[in-house]
């Protein structure tokens, strides 16, 4: 079975940086790594993998510059190889321009299963899974819980909003995976040695047979025309708790009037 | 100046229509002349409530079965305007939810539109809209618009509007057949389970008691569960106890989970990262227990307490109970 794995490579949101007031995007002139949400869909894919008793994980991801780090995260975990797309035309790609380069370079692995996490947690549209997978003509679940493999056939537990579906997809599919569902191993130094040998294929847009005009600021359709601080809250009342800070939350609610 | 045409994804919400949709149509009045819902389900059912709050069509593609909404209405959608059956709108609004998001996405690729996710506030500029996005935890307000050709999809989160009833006639029920889907619509829903929980839903709730990293491990949730069921409250999350796999999901405030805008958020043991921030900060009071006087979310508290959730808290459900 191969599982092809989608990662992103995301500033630390630890230190997310700024907004560039020229290009009015986000600066990503700051060291990235793996984003911690498909750090679940890389544990999924191993262990899904684990369970089959065959097959491999292969990354798929993009980046306009020559990063590798987070990917190196990824492949110390256990993936076996990475597609990196580095390319500096596709600086401003818009979700629908990220979709497009991310299924051309699936369609190369020819998977048995796509999985991502469900949305990214700089950009977090929340979109680019189901547009792959319209791209490729899959069938796609979002918002996985569980997964389960027989065969050609995988269940889904997917979230709702009333509980949960259970959900049967023919393979191949793309589906997308919730953060918390799974425990992301950490890399082990033997991983991280492995790692730094394993296949990492390099391309371009044009590798993908995409223009580069469909893909970055070119291609993204949209532009921001605003970038302003939001209203600030005003600052609050500090207390520290004495052993009665209780009595003080009690009597704030009870001048709300909502006990 | 007002658009023509806005579509409105209409869902099923527990009782109704979703409370979602009809901010959105409260919304789409305001900037269009004609608003027009499509929904994947019986469009007869919510009829009614859809006119009376001002949608003059409902396109229905019937009772799904097991069907996924996302690749069925946004492959309805699609063929009823490139088969030229149905004009396209000048935009279209989705709910950043489970199914509006997927009918955005396959909807975007079908009609090779872009989507615009997360946007809190529409308005119009000259004859096209702009929406407005808050990044950095809420601290920025980024607004963008589309400069291709349309229709623009727009991804908007709850809360964003206010519903409002208008008192409009039912709305014209009109057929939006599902085409032949192939191999992506080959995902088919076996069985839906219902999440029984006790006292008001998150989104919907008065008051929402939230627990953080701070409270140290899994177990410690059920003095959030306590004290949210003393005030009647519905119990949330941070991202970091739901990644920790401490609560489900079903429970995350913030960036990647919930909006809610209660009376009173309590905020237990939770630092504030930017990912909670953008969640809650529209909350009308907010009252903050943590023991690091310098953690972000007493930037944002009205009332902070700098102390121990595991002593705080428990005093808290006691004294409460009983009232």
């Amino acid at each position: 079975m191969k599982v092809v794995v989608c990662v992103k490579q995301i500033p630390d949101p630890a230190d997310p940086g700024a907004l560039d007031p020229d290009t009015r995007t986000l600066r990503r002139d700051v060291k990235l790594i793996l984003d911690e949400s498909d750090s679940y869909g890389v544990e999924m894919a191993l262990q899904l993998v684990d369970t089959a008793g065959e097959g491999s994980v292969h990354l798929v991801s993009m980046v306009p510059d020559d990063e590798v780090s987070g990917l190196r995260t990824a492949l110390a975990m256990g993936a076996d190889s990475a597609t990196l797309v580095s390319d500096e035309a596709l600086a401003g790609s818009d979700a629908l321009g990220t979709a497009r380069v991310l299924a051309a370079a699936i369609e190369r692995s020819e998977p048995d299963l796509v999985l991502a996490a469900t949305e990214s947690s700089d950009g977090y549209t929340g979109v680019v899974p189901a547009q792959v997978a319209e791209l490729l003509g899959l069938p796609s679940v979002t918002f996985a819980k569980e997964i389960s493999i027989d065969g050609g056939t995988a269940t889904v537990r997917r979230q709702t909003e009333a509980g949960a579906d259970r959900v049967e997809c023919p393979l191949p599919a793309v589906v997308s995976v919730t953060a918390g569902v799974v425990e992301p191993r950490y890399p082990s130094f033997r991983g991280i040695m492995q790692a730094k040998n394993k296949p990492v294929d390099n391309l371009k847009v044009t590798d993908l047979g995409i223009a580069a005009e469909q893909v970055g600021w070119a291609g993204a359709g949209q532009e921001i025309t605003d970038i302003a601080e939001a209203p600030e809250r005003a600052a609050g009342e500090i207390v520290e708790d004495e052993g009665d800070a209780h009595e003080r939350i009690v009597a704030f609610l009870d001048e709300l009037k909502v006990i | 100046m007002t658009l023509d045409k806005i579509w409105v994804f209409g869902e099923a919400g527990a009782d109704g229509v979703a409370t979602i949709t009809l901010e959105m149509l409260a919304k789409a009045r305001e900037v269009a002349g004609t608003v027009e819902v499509f929904l994947g389900s019986d469009g007869e059912a919510s009829a009614a409530e859809l006119g009376d709050h001002g949608a003059a069509r409902v396109y229905s593609t019937g009772d799904l079965g097991g069907r996924m909404q996302g690749v069925s209405v946004a492959s309805a959608a699609a063929d009823a305007i490139s088969s030229g059956g149905v004009a396209a709108p000048d935009a279209f609004l989705l709910g950043t939810t489970y199914d509006g998001r997927d009918v955005a996405a396959r909807l975007s690729v079908k009609l090779d539109a872009g989507v615009l996710s997360n946007v809190v506030d529409l308005h119009l500029d000259g004859d096209r809209l702009v929406g407005v996005e808050p990044v950095f935890g809420g601290t920025v307000n980024v607004t963008s618009r589309f400069t291709g050709g349309g229709p623009d999809i727009w991804l908007v989160r709850p809360k964003s509007f206010e519903p409002a009833a208008v008192g409009g006639p039912s709305a014209e029920v009109v057929d939006l057949p599902v085409p032949e889907l192939g191999a992506a619509g080959g995902a088919v829903v076996l069985d839906r389970f219902t999440e029984e929980s006790e006292g008001p839903k998150l989104d919907e709730a008065a008051i929402v008691v939230s627990g953080g990293r701070g409270l140290g491990s899994a177990e410690a949730y059920s003095m959030i569960e306590q004290l949210a069921k003393e005030l009647g409250a519905a119990p949330g999350a941070s991202r970091a106890i739901v990644d920790a796999g401490w609560v489900p999901y079903s429970y995350q405030v913030g960036q990647t989970g919930k909006v809610v805008k209660p009376t009173v958020y309590i905020a237990c043991g939770i630092s504030g990262a930017t990912q909670h921030l953008v969640g809650m900060k529209g909350s009308k009071n907010i009252i903050a227990i943590n023991k690091d006087s310098e953690a972000p979310i007493f930037a944002v508290a009205d009332l902070g307490i700098v102390g121990d959730v595991h002593k705080v808290v428990p005093k808290l459900t006691e004294a409460l109970e009983g009232r």
